[in-house]
């Protein structure tokens, strides 16, 4: 080898070498959130906590963002409202975060979103419901499909309708998301003159539902819309196989938080059958997109070991699309500059596992794509079965069915 | 919108919940009223026990109260253990008092609901059974077996332990050591470890009320802080350490709920039962068959 050919081989090598250097020693981008891993909210908080683990594990395997590794700073929120502001105080003077994602669900994120209003910063919102409505914060984007406000019950209340449902009963669970889902509904009610027979809400902790089932099933309602919480929808749905919701019963669900996770389903098993309840993502033909597979491959390994929901369908691709569209808006901004992120956040069409997202100006989504299902053919102890398409059946929105409404909710249930 | 079926259903239908809270809350009349523990740990004692049912159904296919029986015996063994902890660290130096006491159990109900995560995560648990998920019919009215089961259990449970209270003589040493200690202690008798076995029997109690929690409505860890207000509601309404005052009282509370529940609606339940409570305690400070 010639004296001048090693040399520069040598440098080459040296420059490589330190160019590899500065970059393991650039730090991480951190990004950080309070997440519900104990108390009500935690089975949710967890696997969409490991959605967004599976987003920064192939986002860093690619390189991570701007040539620097993701990192997440993740603290315990034990599904309080109360803990959440020191948190993000802590993870934005203290632990200097890059960005913010939000804690899953509403009742967590709505006493942050003051506080990044005031400081200008961006918030990935995290499955909350209408937080951003009086604050209006223009740096907020929500990752959930729920779109505006009244979709939700007008699109429950469509199917009602169109199967000849008049007049409705409505039964909430005393908490903010559920209070927030009655109110729309009751709004659009009044807008289509259907009478409302029954509205009642009930505290959390109530045990028993027989009591209350009963009184709804003597105002002989046609729609019933029930916006419950985890810990109730089981006991409600205990309660209607037992004590019978009458004949004139056209359709039964629409809010009922819980009936989305496994474990929940799992139990409820056949008394899940003619339920038409909201969703986000249902192994339906429909529902499948870029990546989406590979993604739920990868969910159903770890969520073994991480001792979260098996199925993970409600929120863990919801937290890998969060991190999708911070991937796509620091590459196309080529910075951290939240503004900067926001506005291409604003103007741009995303490209996410759980299909295109756009955003509208309060951060919501421009268009619902809030699913309602109906349960059918279900059996007792199985979690298996959800994995196979039909036991969910998509009648809401158009683009993504994949069936029609069974009526009456009786006749359903069989 | 009054009816008197509506009204007559609530009534039967709070009874039979009521008898359900008798049967958790029993155990606390022993360790609370009697004993003078300011055993707040109690529901979640209760909800471990729940689990336990829930561990030998879910892998042995085992009918959820007798799982329940079960794991009497070794909830027994946990309640002396629990309170031979208590009394060494607590009661023997006399710095039980106020609210020490009280944060050695608050620790104890965490550290159990860090456990049951640790061990089975957050999600909710249920049971199968075949007295689950059906009803009897009378006409038009149904109620749910489940909690003709737990009335009926639960009941029982109580009666049991009333007698065993009052008739037997380890009954007996366990009412008069919550009368006077110092005179059981110069008759010779060896006030704590009576204490320590009221308390085992408390706690074992839990094994049957766990399988009844279970059954009827899904656990999941965080469970036992509904259960903290309901439990010291009925022990305090019934008079401290009255078994069968404690009966009487969560029928009471059972029936007020089940009818607010129907007729005036259910954001008024909670603050019907301790408003019933004050009320009780304003006309008898002692509660309804405290002495």
């Amino acid at each position: 080898m010639k004296r001048r050919t090693f040399l520069g081989g040598a440098m080459a090598v040296a420059v490589v070498g330190q160019g590899s250097r500065a970059l393991a020693q650039q730090p991480p981008i951190k990004i950080g959130m309070s997440m519900p891993q104990t108390g009500g909210l935690a089975g949710g908080g967890k696997a969409s906590l490991l959605g967004i683990e599976i987003w920064r594990d192939d986002i860093n395997a690619k390189g991570g963002l701007l040539g620097r590794k993701v990192e997440l700073v993740v603290y315990d929120d034990k599904s309080s409202a109360s803990e959440t502001p020191a948190i993000y105080a802590k993870l934005v003077d203290v632990d200097k975060v890059d960005l913010l994602f939000a804690p899953y669900a509403t009742v967590p994120t709505a006493p942050i979103m003051p506080f990044v209003k005031q400081r200008g910063l961006l918030l990935m919102g995290n499955f909350s419901f209408q937080v951003n409505s009086k604050v209006g914060h223009d740096m907020w984007f929500n990752n959930a499909p729920w779109g505006p406000a009244d979709s939700w019950a007008a699109s429950f209340l469509d199917l009602a309708q169109k199967a000849g449902g008049k007049n409705m009963a409505l039964l909430t669970a005393d908490q903010e998301f559920a209070q927030n889902l009655a109110l729309t509904a009751r709004d659009v009610a009044k807008q289509r003159n259907i009478p409302v027979v029954f509205d009642q809400s009930y505290p959390p902790n109530t045990v028993e539902f027989a009591s209350i089932i009963r009184a709804l099933k003597a105002a002989k309602p046609d729609i019933v819309y029930v916006a419950s919480y985890p810990p109730d929808s089981a006991g409600i749905l205990r309660a209607v196989n037992e004590i019978g919701i009458g004949d004139d019963v056209k359709i039964f669900g629409g809010g009922m938080v819980g009936l989305q996770f496994a474990a929940v389903m799992s139990n409820l098993g056949s008394l899940l059958n003619g339920v038409v309840n909201y969703n986000t993502w249902l192994p339906e033909p429909s529902m499948y997109f870029d990546g989406t597979k590979e993604f739920f491959e990868k969910y159903t390994k770890r969520a073994i070991e991480a001792k979260v929901d098996p199925l993970g369908y409600y929120l863990a691709p919801f937290g890998y699309a969060m991190g999708q569209m911070i991937e796509a808006a620091v590459g196309a901004t080529k910075s951290l500059d939240q503004k900067g992120i926001a506005k291409y956040l604003r103007e741009n069409e995303h490209k996410t596992i759980v299909g295109p997202i756009a955003f509208s100006a309060d951060g919501e989504r421009k268009e619902t794509a809030t699913l309602q299902a109906q349960f059918r053919g279900v059996k007792d102890k199985d979690i298996e079965q959800f994995r196979s398409s039909g036991k969910q059946v998509i009648l809401f929105p158009d683009k993504l069915k994949t069936g029609n409404l069974i009526v009456p909710f009786e006749a359903a249930r069989k | 919108m009054f009816s008197m079926d509506l009204l007559l259903g609530a009534v039967v239908l709070g009874v039979l919940l009521g008898c359900f809270y008798a049967a958790v809350s029993v155990g606390l009349s022993v360790s609370f009223g009697l004993l003078d523990v300011p055993h707040v740990a109690h529901p979640a004692f209760l909800v471990l026990a729940s689990y336990g049912v829930y561990q030998l159904n879910e892998s042995y296919d085992i009918d959820p109260l007798l799982a329940g029986l079960a794991i009497t015996p070794l909830f027994f063994l946990f309640g002396l253990l629990a309170y031979r902890v208590y009394y060494e660290t607590f009661e023997r130096r006399g710095s039980d008092a106020g609210v020490r006491g009280i944060a050695f159990f608050f620790g104890i109900a965490f550290i159990i609901e860090v456990l049951i995560i640790l061990q089975f995560g957050v999600d909710q648990r249920s049971v199968s059974a075949t007295y689950i998920g059906k009803s009897w019919r009378f006409g038009e009215f149904r109620i749910p077996i489940r909690q003709l089961v737990a009335f009926a259990v639960a009941l029982a449970l109580t009666v049991l332990l009333a007698v065993y209270l009052s008739k037997t003589f380890m009954g007996r040493a366990i009412r008069a050591v919550a009368q006077d200690e110092e005179a059981l202690r110069l008759m010779g008798a060896n006030p704590v470890r009576i204490k320590q076995f009221a308390f085992g029997i408390a706690t074992a109690v839990l094994g049957i009320a766990g399988a009844l929690l279970i059954i009827v409505a899904p656990v999941e860890p965080t469970l036992d802080r509904a259960y903290i207000g309901r439990t010291f509601c009925v022990v305090v309404m019934a008079g401290l350490g009255s078994i069968s005052g404690t009966l009487i009282a969560a029928i009471i509370l059972g029936v007020a709920e089940s009818i607010v529940l129907t007729m005036f609606g259910a954001s008024w339940a909670p603050a019907i039962s301790f408003a019933m409570l004050l009320g009780v305690l304003a006309v008898r400070p002692q509660g309804l068959l405290g002495r």
